[in-house]
């Protein structure tokens, strides 16, 4: 759900071995919630990805889960249940059904994020950079609204890169990008994760994975955070004691950053009431 | 919704697990709620307890309440089931194990929980619960059912999402009891899949603080400027409310086998009268599928509890431009609760009501009770509990003394027409 692009089936096998050459690994996102109608596609396509040699799938909807066990013994898995993967319990619940990995929600702090890592004995991941989304419907939102308007459709349909936002009424600062797809609408954040500064204490907090969204983000721009991001875990890896954060890494994200989207640390250090 | 009465052709493919007749499921916001609730015909309640419900500011059941709740309900045969229906966070799984324990011991029949967390030390630590997997989990086909049967599971709430052919498929295939939403307020993200909560005012709405911004109003900008000229409806992600009344058929020979309520947030007069209408037709149905007709007068009454426009949901066709609220403002439903009737005397014809907002002589009121009783009449003189005569009765909860126009019982509701 919510790729930046999609690999066509017979290109699939030739991404993972790309991906192989080049020293990096390559999971298959399918954490889509199926419909009964959908489900036929599952076996042939776990089938293409088992002869793909991909590294793990991602998923978050047991149908996946319950048609790996049949067409794809032995795939790893992850499990990404998005807003709603906030606990070790659900997390070591999934591990002990077969996934190696949980990715967890991005409305988690750091305390909560330390605590979780330290009490699952899997790997964990998190979303360190870019866009999240923060909401998600199975209804056409903005074809509906336009309908209702009496304007043409032909806004909608233009994928994620749509140019469409809201802007609540009290917040006239805040674009939140939005879209529809065959998956319903998304509503995205109005700005821009990003941890880099943070890097040094998610590591120590033993955080296995670094996720960076590369949706809705130019080639350019992810490329650069990409470096980035890459250049400081190089510099931990040599030696974490001499580790220095160097303000180039931000400022070369910064000069592509797009001005009405700040830059934040997401949910890290807040404190969340209900 | 349409005014249009849909006789659809039921088809009978499904097949309803363990319940010879389908539940209704009401949700009862506190302990006098509940009452009404069961009273008017439900066949189960769900609530909410001090934790790890997502009505954080429902006026929630202590284990007191519960356990009284619970012994109430036993005596018209119903069933109370909690629901632990948030995802945790690491600071909310300490505890959950004593509070599960608490609930099997006051009785609770089920839980309705989304969390595997949640659910799996559910299975292990309080065998005597039922587990009910909550429509925060967004199940939405037959193989997820499946799974969740696998794990222990008696029963899926699904996902507001899923259709009614859907519906057929799982419960031709899978062997589960099924819950289906009918009636009351929708999110319209997927369950579970909406953290505007969270980023608008750091309030976590899988944990309760949910604060309805998919109500709010927004501007849709393309390319920088306003889609929409001056003057027309802002964007608004505002569901109407679901309301299947007019397919009860269907949903009864899908084979769905709990009819669920949404609202523990609403009123008495709501829940009596939502209730009141689906357990009429529920029954009606079951009494006589071949000569079952839909009665005007159910959706009349739904009408007169409603107060946002009504219709269908997913289960027909994907919700499009009509089924979202653009309008500024939601329309009050045009009857308002005004008492409960606690007495009666038959020899003088007057009612002690207690009540629950302001109502004078002349006004236009109206009696119900269980089964569909009601009868409408202007209020004559009103008196207080010694004698003296009131130009209005303006204070809560109030013992009025009221000549009605026919016999009523205790928990007969009386509501008021506004104008």
């Amino acid at each position: 759900m919510r790729q930046p692009g999609d690999i066509i089936q017979s290109q699939l096998k030739e991404a993972v071995s790309t991906a192989h050459r080049l020293g990096a690994k390559a999971y298959i996102n399918m954490n889509k919630l199926f419909r009964n109608d959908e489900l036929g596609s599952l076996p042939e396509y776990l089938t293409l990805v088992k002869e793909a040699e991909a590294d793990a799938i991602v998923f978050g909807d047991p149908a996946v889960l319950m048609n790996v066990r049949q067409y794809a013994p032995g795939m790893t898995l992850h499990w990404n249940a998005e807003m709603t993967g906030t606990n070790s319990a659900a997390a070591s619940y999934w591990g002990r059904r077969g996934a190696s990995r949980a990715v967890i929600a991005r409305e988690l702090n750091e305390e909560e994020i330390a605590d979780l890592k330290s009490k699952v004995e899997m790997e964990v991941q998190i979303q360190v950079h870019g866009t999240t989304n923060i909401y998600h419907s199975h209804r056409n939102l903005v074809q509906s609204y336009l309908e209702h308007l009496g304007r043409e459709a032909s806004l909608v349909r233009r994928g994620a890169d749509n140019g469409l936002f809201l802007v609540e009424s009290e917040r006239p600062d805040e674009k939140f990008p939005v879209y529809e797809d065959e998956n319903g609408t998304h509503v995205m954040s109005p700005d821009d994760i990003c941890l880099l500064e943070a890097l040094p204490e998610l590591i120590t907090a033993n955080v296995d994975s670094l996720y960076i969204e590369a949706l809705l983000k130019s080639d350019e721009y992810n490329e650069t955070v990409l470096r980035s991001y890459r250049q400081a875990l190089e510099l931990w890896k040599q030696n974490p004691n001499n580790f220095k954060f160097d303000p180039d890494w931000l400022t070369n994200i910064q000069q592509l950053q797009n001005p009405d989207r700040e830059l934040g640390f997401g949910f890290l250090y807040k404190e969340q009431v209900y | 919704m349409s005014q249009t009465v849909i006789q659809e052709t039921p088809r009978a493919t499904g097949k309803r697990q363990r319940l010879a007749k389908p539940e209704l499921l009401a949700p009862a916001g506190s302990l006098e709620k509940l009452k009404f609730a069961v009273h008017y015909g439900a066949d189960a309640v769900y609530i909410g307890g001090q934790k790890y419900g997502l009505r954080s500011n429902a006026d929630n059941f202590s284990f007191e309440e519960m356990r009284e709740g619970v012994e109430f309900a036993a005596q018209y045969g119903a069933k109370v089931f909690v629901a632990t229906n948030i995802y945790a966070h690491q600071e909310d799984l300490a505890g959950i194990t004593d509070y599960l324990q608490e609930l099997e011991n006051a009785g609770i029949a089920a839980i309705i929980a989304a969390d595997p967390a949640i659910v799996e030390l559910a299975l292990k630590v309080a065998p005597k619960l039922e587990v009910h997997l909550s429509t925060q989990q967004s199940t939405m086909n037959w193989q997820a059912v499946q799974f969740w049967k696998e794990e222990g599971l008696p029963r899926v709430v699904l996902a507001r999402e899923t259709t009614m052919d859907e519906i057929r498929e799982m419960k031709a295939r899978v062997d589960v009891e099924i819950e289906v939403f009918i009636h009351g307020a929708m999110c319209s993200s997927v369950s579970g899949r909406c953290v505007l909560s969270n980023h608008f005012t750091d309030r976590d709405s899988n944990r309760g603080g949910c604060c309805q911004s998919c109500r709010w109003k927004y501007d849709l900008h393309a390319d920088e400027q306003s889609v929409a000229d001056p003057g027309h409806n802002p964007f608004t992600m505002s569901s109407k409310d679901l309301c299947m009344i007019q397919h009860i058929p269907d949903l009864i020979e899908a084979g769905v086998d709990s009819f669920k309520i949404e609202g523990r947030m609403k009123s008495i007069h709501y829940v009596a009268s939502v209730v009141n209408v689906y357990r009429q037709a529920i029954d009606a149905y079951m009494a006589d599928p071949e000569g079952y007709q839909l009665r005007p007068e159910w959706v009349e009454d739904i009408g007169k509890a409603a107060n946002r426009p009504l219709n269908t949901g997913f289960f027909y066709a994907v919700p499009g431009a009509e089924e979202h609220i653009y309008e500024p403002e939601e329309k009050p439903a045009p009857y308002d609760f005004a008492a409960i009737v606690t007495d009666y005397d038959e020899a003088t014809g007057i009612a002690t009501v207690q009540q629950r907002s302001p109502f004078r002589p002349g006004m236009e009121v109206e009696f119900f009770g269980p089964g569909g009783r009601q009868f409408k009449q202007q209020v004559g003189d009103i008196t207080d509990e010694e004698g003296n005569a009131l130009t209005v009765a303006r204070h809560p909860l109030q013992k009025i003394r009221i000549a009605t126009a026919q016999p009523v019982v205790p928990f007969d509701l009386m509501r008021k027409r506004l104008n």
